[in-house]
């Protein structure tokens, strides 16, 4: 390192400093989200679908952990303590940061092409061979071509295209669709989805797909080694620039 | 490094100074439109005032009203505090002694009986009522427009919020003079056809069905109109922040 880090800062880095900030903004925003949305839900572990659904409503299915609510009958013989009150200020909070997040990402990522330039994937990687081909390497957790380190390839590239445009609106969406104010004001919202309680029981399996994405996500990274593609969302330099200084 | 850095700082500083400035006069347009809650101290309190502010937004929306067929067979009557001794003496009279007083900010601060309450217009709707836990039920709420008692009193100009509280102790919300005007929210006696079940909130309810559970205090017994919430508990406009909870609880 030393004097030699510095012609390879001034090389274009391999994510830039918006992508970069936006991604440990939106990584922190999860954790707190993810860490107050099951104590949120430790309150009642059981969902429905439709409108409305309580104790004395048939669940959808119901989580087997204990309750922080006493009329919840779990199976469990104690109650868990209420930390629902810190849980939704931290979760809205948390919420508020990662939409607003999002997008500056989003905007960003149209006006200077990034999604156009880096995740839309080419049409050639698109086929059935091609697609096959990438699985199967993938499922072999196999380590990835040096030249992956400067771009995605394109299973990467649909996955993330379908974690900003789909998983992620829509678990805006669904939460939304929960808030007593906010459908009031759209109640298109929470029509749409078939009611609240069937929004509930969405957002909640949007997250176990986000949580999904997150672990397959960090394996990804493992396998492709874990502290040069760390390099290069944290500093922007790439493995491939430390190996050379 | 040292190359670019005085452009840099430059322009961060110039920026910096814009967005405190901005943050400042956001702060106190904020502060005059009425768009900061009482409980917006602490760090969950800039995203409690974004909450806040942004239903401003859309303050005159209606809560969702649904037909006869979707109300729910077993609504669920949430666990309560036991009724106290006050509670259990007025409940052997059939609730005639009981009171709703009015007062503070008021031209005539009274009270009213239940008979007078249930002689005023009412006004039945078929809304949802959403705890923060994550259950629900959809139930015919009938009742008095809040609004309706408190043009009979007289609120003055300058008052901006409506506490309200429970004959239990230490059970107390308050909401804004917006949506205490809202014709939604209900001083509520009737519940699915019947008298309003002491399980439900019986004798006397508020209702307020753009918000979650927790706002629509059971065993109603006073009103207060005020033009500040700061005399109120510890400041923070009822018992429910208190105890780590939003004030403001359309979310």
């Amino acid at each position: 390192m030393g004097a030699s880090a510095f012609p390879a800062k001034a090389v274009r880095p391999r994510h830039t400093a918006v992508v970069r900030v936006t991604h440990w903004i939106t990584t922190l925003c999860f954790f707190a989200l993810l860490v107050s949305g099951i104590e949120i839900v430790i309150s009642h572990p059981r969902f429905y679908w439709g409108e409305a659904g309580n104790m004395l409503t048939a669940p959808l299915f119901v989580l087997p952990i204990p309750s922080s609510r006493a009329a919840v009958v779990t199976g469990y013989r104690y109650v868990l303590p209420d930390q629902n009150g810190w849980s939704r200020a931290l979760h809205f909070q948390a919420a508020w940061v990662v939409v607003l997040t999002g997008l500056l990402y989003v905007i960003s990522g149209l006006t200077t092409r990034h999604f156009r330039k880096n995740l839309a994937p080419a049409k050639a990687d698109l086929s059935p061979r091609a697609l096959g081909n990438s699985i199967g390497s993938h499922l072999r957790l196999e380590r990835p071509a040096a030249a992956e380190a400067w771009s995605y390839n394109a299973l990467q590239r649909l996955t993330y295209l379908f974690v900003i445009f789909v998983l992620f609106p829509l678990v805006v969406w669904t939460g939304l669709a929960m808030s007593p104010g906010f459908v009031a004001a759209f109640p298109a919202t929470v029509t749409l989805l078939g009611g609240q309680q069937s929004a509930r029981t969405m957002h909640f399996f949007v997250t176990l797909a986000l949580v999904l994405f997150l672990l397959v996500h960090v394996v990804m990274i493992r396998v492709a080694g874990f502290r040069g593609r760390m390099r290069a969302m944290i500093t922007g330099q790439t493995s491939t620039d430390a190996e050379n200084t | 490094m040292s190359i670019i850095s005085r452009r840099k700082l430059i322009t961060g500083g110039l920026a910096a100074t814009a967005g405190v400035g901005g943050l400042g006069v956001a702060a106190r347009l904020a502060q005059k439109y009425g768009l900061i809650p009482p409980d917006h101290g602490g760090i969950y309190g800039p995203g409690e005032t974004l909450n806040y502010a942004f239903q401003r937004l859309t303050r005159h929306s209606l809560a969702r009203e649904f037909s006869r067929s979707q109300i729910s067979t077993l609504p669920f009557p949430n666990d309560t505090a036991p009724p106290n001794e006050e509670f259990k003496r007025l409940r052997a009279g059939g609730f005639a002694d009981w009171r709703l007083a009015v007062d503070g900010m008021v031209a005539q601060p009274g009270s009213f009986s239940l008979d007078q309450l249930k002689s005023y217009p009412t006004r039945s709707q078929i809304t949802q009522l959403a705890c923060e836990e994550g259950w629900s039920y959809i139930a015919e709420w009938t009742g008095v427009p809040l609004s309706h008692v408190l043009n009979l009193v007289g609120v003055h100009p300058q008052a901006r919020y409506v506490v309200y509280r429970s004959i239990e102790p230490d059970w107390w919300d308050s909401i804004d003079m917006t949506e205490a005007m809202h014709p939604q929210t209900l001083l509520v006696h009737a519940m699915n056809g019947g008298e309003l079940a002491v399980g439900s909130g019986g004798p006397l309810r508020m209702r307020v069905p753009r918000q979650l559970g927790y706002k629509s205090v059971k065993y109603l017994a006073r009103l207060t109109v005020t033009d500040s919430l700061k005399k109120f508990g510890k400041g923070m406009g009822s018992s429910a922040p208190e105890a780590g909870y939003a004030w403001y609880a359309g979310i």
